[in-house]
């Protein structure tokens, strides 16, 4: 096993480090309008260029990029440019991250337990009642843009209950809304999921020797058909985890939220560069680690699991 | 009592049904010959489900219509700002009556021309993208999936285009090229065809080595045959299901782009546009109307696709036919 990680660390960091030259590069092609903001037609050629010189922009790429590297490994992520200018990234996205972790959390321990057990409520009344309504749920979230229900959410749910439109620090009835809408959309895929493995597992011929052997319906379902259908919804669990720092773009901008959601869009359209890279670089581990935490727990989850064996024929 | 029961039971069989039968040329026919026919038996199966037919009857009609609609007679243009004829103002965020149907927007546009156009943007973009998405993914992941030297170039490939955020690519796109329904869809194509890439790999993986590709190997058939005789008829359903979410999807990020600033200019109606111009009045309750029409719209469309897509793709698969 500790060699399949070193390996896969191995891996995962050169990954990351090709990734975050790419971006590096993508950022230093755009205008250099960017760097200036409102002021750029004020500003006469020799301003801009001392400007660019100080902020190190006119060095060759391959010299800037090494500066990066260098204060990288001393773990330092550089300072904002132009959206909160001489401040260090660290702290603009500590700040931040706090809320969309807090947020996300919360949404997704909802989505968990409404998910997983309106997925197995599904799964036992397959094509009756339930089931259909929940389809019914699935296919609307699934299809419909995510920011039109988010609209509707705020725009009649704040009416009919009399919830704050903004998100407001002190008022805990605010953070009902934003928390119960991002939870919609994992409710849903984790319902869809578990139903779907659920199903699949109750089809299989082992469910059938079960029964023949007189297992009670509730041993079935809770010692072999659950614990089976668990293990692919495992690998997603960190994944869904750590994405939580991601943050909602949606929710966060419409009730103005001060999470991470909006941060990068808003630093590449000004062209923000550290911080975008920061952000590149938490983004691009979270994808990996996610990853390998995701493994790791389905082959914890399922014995018959091997990492390091190259499987079957292939 | 049983004995009594069954007795009876043998009283009644007919002795003639142990006899020898004859031989009958046509009779045996008949056994061996079966009418299956794989699409025949697809439509079969998709025509059981009504709310997919339904749909589908209700998409068509939306889409003819949105295609016909600019040549019916006494349509407005979905650009023109409408000036009212005494005063010379113009009719703005006009409610709906029986000159606009759906109303006008807030400088005085015919909402009701331009959801048609929107809806027609969009779903073109949508089309596009699908198609484009389909044949990027399944070359790749044919590729991918089959040839074995490739596979750990393309997953690394696969690992790092992954981890670059789709709006670093789409803000570039937007700042290379000016914003356009062809950037867009490049845009979107850029980034959407990794996912169909990744599935069509795996379930390549899966039947690749199954015993009939096997033996068509030692027969010493080419790898471009094998791929597209033995493997990509297996895959219809799984194509068709990606082929037909890909609207809803498009339409979904054509929605999310126009959300932080990337979208089409305004005097190209798109159902993105319309929506994101509603939603900046929406705290009007007397002006709801002009978020609530494009976002029905946009609903019907993308359930429609997703209902339909998944109704066929079940459909398709052959372990489904009876």
């Amino acid at each position: 096993m500790l060699k399949y990680s070193l390996k896969r660390l191995g891996k995962s960091i050169i990954t990351l480090f090709i990734v975050i030259s790419i971006v590096f590069l993508f950022m230093r092609l755009m205008p250099e309008e960017g760097y200036f903001g409102q002021g750029y037609e004020k500003l006469d050629l020799i301003q801009r260029q001392t400007i660019l010189t100080n902020l190190g922009l006119n060095d060759p790429w391959y010299v800037q990029l090494g500066h990066f590297y260098k204060d990288l490994l001393k773990g330092d992520l550089g300072t904002s440019i132009t959206y909160r200018p001489k401040v260090a990234v660290s702290e603009i996205i500590k700040s931040k991250i706090f809320y969309s972790l807090n947020f996300g959390l919360g949404a997704l321990a909802i989505a968990l337990v409404a998910g997983i057990s309106s997925g197995i409520l599904m799964a036992r009344n397959k094509n009756k009642f339930w089931d259909k309504l929940g389809n019914g749920y699935i296919v609307i979230i699934n299809a419909v843009p995510a920011a039109v229900y988010y609209i509707f959410l705020q725009l009649y749910v704040t009416d009919i209950f009399k919830l704050p439109i903004l998100f407001d620090k002190g008022n805990p009835l605010s953070f009902i809304l934003p928390v119960l809408s991002m939870s919609l959309g994992p409710t849903a895929s984790y319902a869809m999921w578990m139903r779907r493995y659920m199903v699949d597992e109750l089809n299989k011929d082992y469910i059938k020797l079960a029964r023949a052997k007189g297992l009670s319906n509730r041993v079935i379902m809770t010692k072999h058909v659950l614990r089976n259908a668990f293990v692919p919804m495992a690998q997603y669990l960190p994944a869904s985890i750590l994405y939580t720092l991601v943050g909602s773009i949606y929710i966060e901008s419409l009730y103005s939220i001060p999470g991470t959601g909006g941060l990068l869009v808003d630093t590449i359209q000004r062209q923000d560069n550290p911080i975008v890279q920061a952000l590149v670089l938490i983004y691009a581990s979270v994808g990996i680690i996610s990853l390998f935490l995701g493994d790791m727990l389905m082959a914890g989850f399922d014995p018959r699991i091997n990492l390091e064996k190259q499987g079957g024929t292939r | 009592m049983s004995n009594t029961k069954l007795d009876k039971i043998v009283d009644k069989i007919d002795p003639s049904l142990f006899d020898f039968a004859s031989y009958d040329a046509s009779g045996a026919e008949r056994t061996g010959y079966s009418d299956y026919s794989y699409w025949q038996s697809t439509f079969h199966v998709f025509l059981k489900n009504k709310v997919a037919v339904a749909l589908l009857i209700l998409i068509t009609a939306l889409v003819a219509y949105t295609v016909l609609q600019p040549y019916l007679p006494n349509q407005k243009s979905p650009t023109t700002i409408y000036n009212n004829v005494k005063t010379g103002i113009q009719l703005r965020n006009q409610a709906p009556d029986k000159e606009f149907l759906f109303g006008t927007n807030s400088i005085g546009q015919d909402l009701w021309s331009r959801i048609w156009s929107g809806t027609r943007t969009s779903l073109q973009i949508g089309m596009l993208v699908g198609v484009w998405q389909a044949i990027i993914g399944i070359t790749i992941g044919c590729l991918w999936g089959y040839v074995r030297k490739l596979d750990g170039i393309i997953t690394e490939i696969y690992n790092v285009l992954d981890n670059i955020p789709n709006t670093i690519i789409m803000v570039l796109l937007a700042y290379i090229l000016r914003p356009s329904i062809f950037t867009l869809v490049v845009a979107m194509c850029i980034t959407n065809w990794l996912s169909m890439a990744r599935f069509v790999r795996n379930q390549i993986i899966i039947i690749r080595d199954r015993e009939y590709n096997l033996a068509s190997r030692c027969l010493g058939t080419p790898i471009s045959r094998i791929i597209t005789k033995n493997l990509l008829p297996y895959l219809v359903s799984v194509i068709m299901l990606q082929l037909a979410l890909a609207i809803p999807m498009a339409i979904g990020s054509e929605v999310f782009l126009t959300y932080i600033g990337l979208g089409l200019p305004l005097n190209t109606p798109s159902l993105g546009n319309l929506i994101n111009e509603g939603r900046i009045i929406m705290m009007v309750p007397s002006l709801r109307y002009q978020l609530i029409f494009p976002a029905v719209v946009l609903s019907v469309i993308t359930i429609s696709f997703y209902v339909i897509g998944n109704t066929f793709a079940d459909a398709s698969d052959p372990r489904n036919h009876v």
